[in-house]
């Protein structure tokens, strides 16, 4: 009996503790981040361009880059992610072989390291359908698309944090009570309609959701963009999206690797970390607020 | 064969379905008349809710269903493969055990099917709406909250929308499966009348497993036992005389 209890308090003075380990890592990583950075963070900071080698100057490009690359990331990616849920969840039959065939893609698609995914954008969105673009409009005559740029970048993005989107549209749908398709099928609705006005409508919580997810996602990953669009530094901003774009994550990767004084970059890479945590932080509340406006309209 | 007077609205031949293995309806036949409403009783799993889905093709749904035999509705064979299913279920309507209101206003439920039919006018559509939250004899209590949600109200007035929202598309059959099995007395009183207030119109068939309920509201009765349609006829006949020894078994209270 002595030994079972000194086993249990064992057990759980240890669970206590790697708790409190996580907690204390995480204000740690904020702590540090947030003092290295304070002294450099200021509105100048974040609307001006880099200057002086980069060692100086704000990051207000980078900020814009991220923002346009999330963008055009959800537009893709979210629709795609939505119309695949719906399909295997509302269209496909259980059994049926396209739809298993689909679950293990999307599967598999979710444990290929983003650096392949970055590859892949090269050699698939760049090279490929870029150099082949050219071919087309100009002959081959102007270099515009088989270039890295914002678009490529863009949409190898999406295809990474596709997975996040599909499953998790995919559950919100399941929730989406039997009783609502039954009764809009038995008043005459059509597959396509009950699915466009109570499926979709019942489950743009969990799509609003799904985006969330792939933005915070999206957000923090530097690999694929490494090689389809992200610019060490540009004069302006990008205008169409043929064109390169700085972004902030590639921005502290290339000030701590690549910067020609890493040491004098040191307070912009703490404070780019600040922004980049806070930015996503940002979207997160807004979708959060997002989420429980369409919660307040469908009870009330 | 079993029949009732008059020239039948449904009429259903040999109908017989199986899930999977399972078979769940043995070689039905039932006619059904208009402007009366028709009660379908019997214990649970005795086939009556899975015949009432054959009428408007609502076991479509379910994986794995075999139907032989046929259901003519206004002389069409509803299982022939001209037929579009989706017109079927504008004529015939179904309300369900259980009420199922869209998370929408009231407005919004009512309007859903004429809307899904086309119709955008919105005077068109207020004309519906009202006419049919009339008809389903909840148009006192709404009226000042149209544009409320629908899951505010009770489970009865939520039952009773539910019954607006499938005359709203003009069927000429309603299907009722349980239709005030979740309710209390009183809702379930207003439930039964207006079933009767409506059969001057509508063809109704309902499903229940409270006897009195199908004493009190119909005018034919049919008993199902073990996927078979054991006897039909008019009500007051079925509650006082039966033919078959189940039947009276079951009415009386020894089974089921």
């Amino acid at each position: 009996m002595m030994h079972g209890k000194l086993l249990g308090r064992i057990v759980v003075a240890l669970t206590a503790v790697s708790a409190l380990l996580i907690v204390a890592v995480v204000i740690f990583v904020m702590a540090t981040i947030v003092i290295g950075g304070k002294d450099t963070i200021s509105w100048e900071f974040l609307t001006s361009a880099p200057s002086e080698g980069m060692t100086e100057g704000g990051i207000f490009p980078a900020i814009i880059g991220t923002a346009l690359l999330v963008i055009i990331m959800s537009m893709a990616g979210v629709p795609i992610g939505t119309v695949t849920a719906l399909y295997l969840s509302e269209y496909a039959s259980r059994k049926s072989r396209i739809a298993r065939a689909i679950r293990f893609a999307v599967n598999t698609l979710a444990g290929v390291p983003a650096i392949v995914f970055g590859l892949f954008g090269l050699g698939f969105f760049v090279q490929f359908v870029g150099t082949g673009m050219d071919q087309a409009l100009t002959g081959g005559a102007e270099l515009r698309w088989g270039q890295p740029n914002i678009l490529w970048a863009s949409l190898t993005m999406a295809l990474l944090t596709l997975p996040v989107v599909i499953v998790s549209v995919e559950e919100a749908i399941k929730t989406v009570p039997q009783d609502l398709r039954a009764a809009s099928l038995a008043l005459g609705a059509t597959k396509w309609q009950t699915v466009w006005k109570i499926v979709i409508p019942n489950s743009l919580t969990g799509i609003l959701t799904g985006g969330i997810l792939a933005v915070s996602r999206g957000a923090g990953e530097v690999a694929p963009i490494l090689f389809t669009g992200a610019a060490y530094f540009l004069p302006h901003l990008p205008s169409a999206v043929s064109d390169q774009f700085m972004e902030l994550g590639y921005h502290i990767y290339i000030m701590s690797t690549q910067s020609t004084n890493v040491d004098a970059t040191r307070g912009i890479q703490f404070a780019t970390t600040l922004v980049l945590l806070l930015l996503t932080f940002l979207l997160n509340f807004s979708a959060i607020f997002l989420r429980s406006r369409v919660r307040a309209r469908q009870i009330t | 064969m079993t029949t009732t007077n008059g020239v039948p609205k449904i009429i259903t031949r040999n109908l017989s379905l199986w899930y999977g293995q399972k078979q769940a309806l043995r070689s039905v036949n039932l006619e059904v008349r208009p402007n009366h409403v028709t009660a379908l009783i019997g214990p649970s799993g005795c086939g009556k809710s899975t015949y009432l889905r054959t009428l408007n093709r609502m076991n479509d749904l379910i994986d794995n269903v075999r139907i032989e035999g046929s259901v003519v509705i206004d002389d069409v064979d509803i299982y022939d493969r001209a037929v579009d299913v989706v017109e079927l279920r504008k004529r015939v309507g179904m309300i369900f055990q259980k009420s199922n209101p869209f998370p929408k206003s009231i407005y919004e439920n009512v309007a859903y099917g004429p809307k899904i039919n086309g119709i955008r006018d919105k005077s068109r559509l207020d004309e519906i709406v009202e006419s049919t939250l009339r008809r389903a004899a909840i148009w006192d209590e709404v009226k000042d909250d149209l544009k409320k949600s629908a899951l505010a109200l009770s489970g009865g007035q939520q039952q009773r929308l539910c019954i607006a929202r499938a005359l709203a598309v003009d069927p000429g059959v309603l299907l009722m499966d349980e239709p005030a099995s979740a309710l209390d007395p009183i809702a379930t009183a207003k439930i039964e009348e207006l079933i009767y207030e409506l059969k001057s119109n509508y063809t109704i068939v309902i499903v229940t497993h409270n006897m009195q309920q199908a004493a009190r509201a119909s005018d034919y009765t049919g008993f199902f036992y073990m996927g078979e349609l054991v006897e039909v006829g008019e009500t007051k006949k079925m509650f006082t005389s039966p033919e078959k020894k189940q039947t009276e078994e079951y009415i009386t209270g020894r089974f089921g």
